[in-house]
């Protein structure tokens, strides 16, 4: 087979864990290299995932009409209410606009679209040439929020101003100007937020559940099947507990400098980090040990019946090989542990976003022999698939043709899931759409496996 | 209740750049290179692959705020070094954004730069440069654009061949797979410009292959310049825009321009001309196709007569689909489209002289609102059109015939035919068969003969 090799300035964002070697830091929260075929998105898209389960605001796309087009619906981000955020607005800026400026045209449409869709609030995000013609959207927005009433928030999201996480640093800073302008009256004690979980597959609904069994107040989940009156109140909630750390951290620390609100980080994936998510947030109130009694109660309960049927999957996948590329770190760490108990070890480790922290602890993690990337490639992607010989590769809809084409499972990890894989339930789902992909018996016609061209 | 609209709201187009890079993977050995920010070839990527579902790799030149206050040329070089040296293409198709046009990058001038300057090297790829700027037209504007800078690039005048060359515009890789079967039936020699057949919708892979097989080789479309002919389909599709355009202003190739061959009439006009071109008669296999079609509107005409439909899509498939339905007996109500190349409605009308007395209406530049609010005055039986009308038609309780692109909610868009007779056929298949099962739905009585 052909050699594959690395690019040079690639070289420092990989490596793979071997005993009795030390080795450098990984490098990463560097921008793409030019050419290299990122499998990341840009800072709009950073911005656009983070705030799109909002679904009593519209989402406008002050540019060209790609960067909304191919935005519209993308996220399997569900809402028990109003579905604004399922629409796709653009200003769809033309030749004559990047020439004269895109003001009059954005101002226009924010009042009709205010006007005919009657929403919460209006974000409106800022792409590439809009921070080039100057447009002064901060002041467009000034002016409708006072004449329709409605806050009406600019995003900064050029898209070649840093890398997606400056995106989600746009986001926040947008929700920022929202949280503190809602009443705080009646709300519990014992009560949290949800940051950085966004409702895919209605994912949020079980979480939230579980907080609520125990006798937690949720008071705002950020974003997902997000309300911007609960957005409001957020500053009300006792504890941040923060998922999806790329995303949110920056929004946590904000909030426990300016309302002296403290967060956590949790995962909601596999049984190890799910039931440790909801043990952390009893923790933090321990003049209420009925919280953590009620956190064992929905620990065991679940797990009671999840264990046993597990272990059809375990039989079946056990010694079983995964690769994993996914967009923030801390996802990769549940992943492991999820992957680990149902038999299933990890051979190459990796994400978009992850910061040297991150990468420290995943070396730590990772069994010996596990390539460790951030902000890998197809190329690269495929060279350790099958260097590694991976029996499954788990991560989007642009890592999903690679899987299927060099013959191994494939399991979807990101914003276009349809079944929810967080909490208890999405362990079983998760394991399930495991095993559906890796025992497959059409892989035999793989010409990995033996099969011809 | 009329709303005032100055907001595009979910639109019935694409970017400019997403055709372009469309195209340059109907080149073989072709790696397509956006000169823009990192998002629009991830986006773009991601779009195509839920469509084709095949590995798609797009270079970006990844802009940051130094290359956007400086120009772009640093970073467009060093990823094209880049790209060269880990793909080892023999091509790369650069186009541009709406980013890299706004701050003037003269991308011809940093091509120049770049082959002299990395000249004793890697193997220079061949670099197309196509300019597709995302605020200007829509996706198949830069479809056109890449295939035409494509030619432009490469094509030479040499001895004159019975080559012919076929710009098939964006259609599918079942149908360019038809394309090629027909010209291989009657032993012309085809250029087949793109043909992603095969890149889009290809086999496994036993390695991974940096760039998928398949596609039309440079040298193939060097000739393109002393073919005896261009085919080109598309009936907006402007001679000063187009491939074929190019290859008659330059180099004396006579260009017949056809539109997108569905229904008999049109297809049997594809066929004429290939006899003509050929000089030989078409194979008995599709004079089979075609009288098997005619027996099926025999069969299936009391289905779809009268029945009215909202098409919409790139203009050239809604024009070609319009000529289709009215030779089936099916009323276009309304014949509508993203883009806007102000001829929609006066091909419409060639085809439908009395539209106006049938209450058909043409509207171009629009979105799916806009679409979605005639179809509540319209009434009509189907929307016809890519899988983005789903949300209306789910909404509104109307049917919904998918086909072109992007089919993003239904298994194999790609392998769908919509060409010549074989296309037809299917086509006319789909349509009566969603009447049927609506009607059989619809009963009471649950026939199990319809």
């Amino acid at each position: 087979m052909e050699q594959i090799t690395i690019l040079e300035g690639r070289q420092k964002q990989i490596f793979e864990k071997k005993k009795g070697v030390s080795q450098p830091d990984i490098a990463c929260d560097t921008s793409s290299l030019s050419g290299s075929v990122s499998q990341r998105a840009c800072v709009f898209c950073g911005s656009r995932v983070v705030l799109y389960p909002i679904a009593d605001a519209i989402h406008v796309v002050h540019g060209p009409i790609g960067c909304a087009a191919y935005t519209w619906d993308i996220r399997g981000a569900v809402s028990s209410g109003p579905e604004l955020h399922r629409l796709s607005f653009s200003t769809d800026l033309q030749e004559m606009d990047v020439i004269y400026g895109g003001e009059k045209k954005l101002y226009h449409s924010l009042i009709e679209l205010i006007e005919q869709y009657k929403p919460k609030a209006a974000f409106i995000y800022s792409t590439c040439i809009v921070g080039l013609i100057g447009d002064d959207i901060d002041a467009v927005c000034k002016k409708v929020a006072k004449e329709c009433g409605i806050p009406v928030l600019p995003v900064h999201s050029e898209g070649f101003k840093g890398t997606k996480k400056d995106g989600y640093k746009a986001a926040c800073h947008a929700l920022m100007k929202l949280i503190g302008t809602g009443s705080t009256e009646e709300i519990s004690k014992y009560s949290i937020n949800i940051l950085g979980e966004f409702n895919l597959a209605g994912e949020a609904w079980i979480i939230r559940q579980y907080y609520e069994k125990m006798g937690i107040e949720v008071v705002a989940t950020l974003t997902g099947d997000g309300r911007i009156d609960a957005v409001r109140r957020a500053h009300g909630a006792t504890l941040n507990v923060v998922q999806c750390s790329g995303s949110m951290t920056w929004l946590a620390k904000e909030m426990e400098e300016k309302y002296g609100i403290p967060y956590i980080r949790v995962s909601y994936f596999g049984i190890e980090d799910m039931s440790k998510s909801l043990y952390d947030v009893a923790k933090y109130f321990p003049d209420r040990p009925d919280i953590m009694d009620a956190a064992k109660q929905v620990v065991s309960e679940e797990v009671k019946t999840l264990y046993p049927s597990l272990q059809k999957f375990k039989k079946a996948l056990t010694g079983k090989k995964a690769a994993i590329y996914v967009g923030g770190a801390f996802k990769t760490f549940s992943l492991i542990k999820a992957l680990r108990s149902i038999g299933m070890s990890v051979v190459l480790a990796g994400s978009q976003t992850g910061n040297k922290d991150d990468y420290a602890r995943l070396k730590e993690m990772c069994d010996e022999g596990t390539v460790i990337v951030d902000d890998s490639n197809p190329v690269e992607l495929s060279k350790f698939i099958l260097e590694k010989e991976a029996d499954l590769l788990i991560g989007g809809v642009k890592e999903r043709p690679i899987a299927f084409k060099l013959g191994i499972g494939f399991c979807d990890h990101n914003h276009e899931r349809k079944i929810p894989l967080a909490g208890f339930i999405g362990m079983y789902n998760f394991a399930l759409e495991v095993y559906q992909s890796v025992m497959s018996p059409v892989w035999q016609f793989a010409p990995r496996k033996g099969g011809t061209l | 209740m009329k709303h005032a609209k100055t907001a595009t709201q979910n639109a019935c187009k694409l970017c400019n750049p997403l055709g372009a890079c469309l195209a340059f993977r109907g080149i073989e050995s072709c790696v397509p290179f956006l000169h823009g920010s990192q998002g629009c070839a991830t986006y773009i990527r991601r779009y195509l692959i839920s469509h084709y579902k095949e590995p798609i790799d797009i270079a970006s030149s990844n802009f940051h705020e130094e290359s956007a206050v400086f120009g772009g040329s640093h970073n467009l070089k060093i990823g094209l070094k880049n790209v060269s040296d880990q793909y080892k293409p023999q091509v790369i198709g650069v186009a541009t954004t709406c980013l890299s046009e706004t701050i003037g990058d003269d991308v011809p001038g940093i091509l120049r730069e770049y082959k002299k300057e990395f000249k004793n090297g890697t193997p220079m790829p061949i670099l197309i440069h196509a300019s597709t700027p995302s605020y200007q037209g829509s996706h198949i504007d830069g479809f056109h654009a890449a295939v035409r800078a494509t030619v432009k690039t490469l094509a030479e005048k040499g001895e004159e061949q019975s080559l012919i060359n076929l710009f098939p515009n964006m259609v599918s890789p079942a149908d360019l797979r038809y394309l090629k079967e027909i010209f291989n039936d009657f032993k012309a020699p085809l250029m087949l410009l793109p043909d992603y057949s095969q890149t889009m919708d290809g086999g496994p892979w036993g390695e991974y292959h940096r760039i998928p097989p398949g596609g039309t080789p440079a040298s193939a479309i060097v000739s393109a310049g002393s073919a005896s002919a261009s085919i080109e389909f598309g009936s907006t599709l402007e001679a000063s825009k187009s491939a074929a355009g190019y290859l008659e202003e330059a180099f004396d190739v006579p260009r017949y321009h056809l539109s997108l061959p569905i229904g008999i009439k049109e297809s049997d006009k594809f066929f004429s001309l290939l006899e003509t071109l050929t000089g030989k008669p078409r194979p008995e296999k599709y004079e089979d196709e075609r009288r098997r079609l005619i027996d099926a509107y025999a069969d299936g005409h009391k289905y779809v007569f009268e029945k009215k439909a909202i098409l919409y899509g790139e203009e050239d498939l809604v024009v070609a689909m319009t000529a289709f339905l009215s030779e089936i007996g099916m009323t276009p109500l309304l014949c509508a489209s993203g883009g806007k190349s102000g001829l929609l409605k006066k091909r419409i009308m060639e085809l439908i002289p009395d539209m106006e007395e049938l209450g058909i209406k043409v509207r171009e530049g629009v979105d799916f609102a806009d679409i979605e609010d005639e179809a509540k005055v319209l009434k009509p039986d189907f929307l016809i059109g890519n899988s983005k009308g789903y949300t209306m038609s789910r909404k509104n309780n109307i049917p919904l015939l998918r086909l072109g692109f992007p089919i993003h909610d239904r298994f194999g868009g790609q392998r769908m035919h919509h060409l010549g007779y074989r296309g037809t056929q299917e086509l006319f298949d789909r349509i009566v068969n969603t009447v049927i099962e609506q009607r059989q739905n619809a009963s009471s009585i649950g026939y199990t003969y319809m």
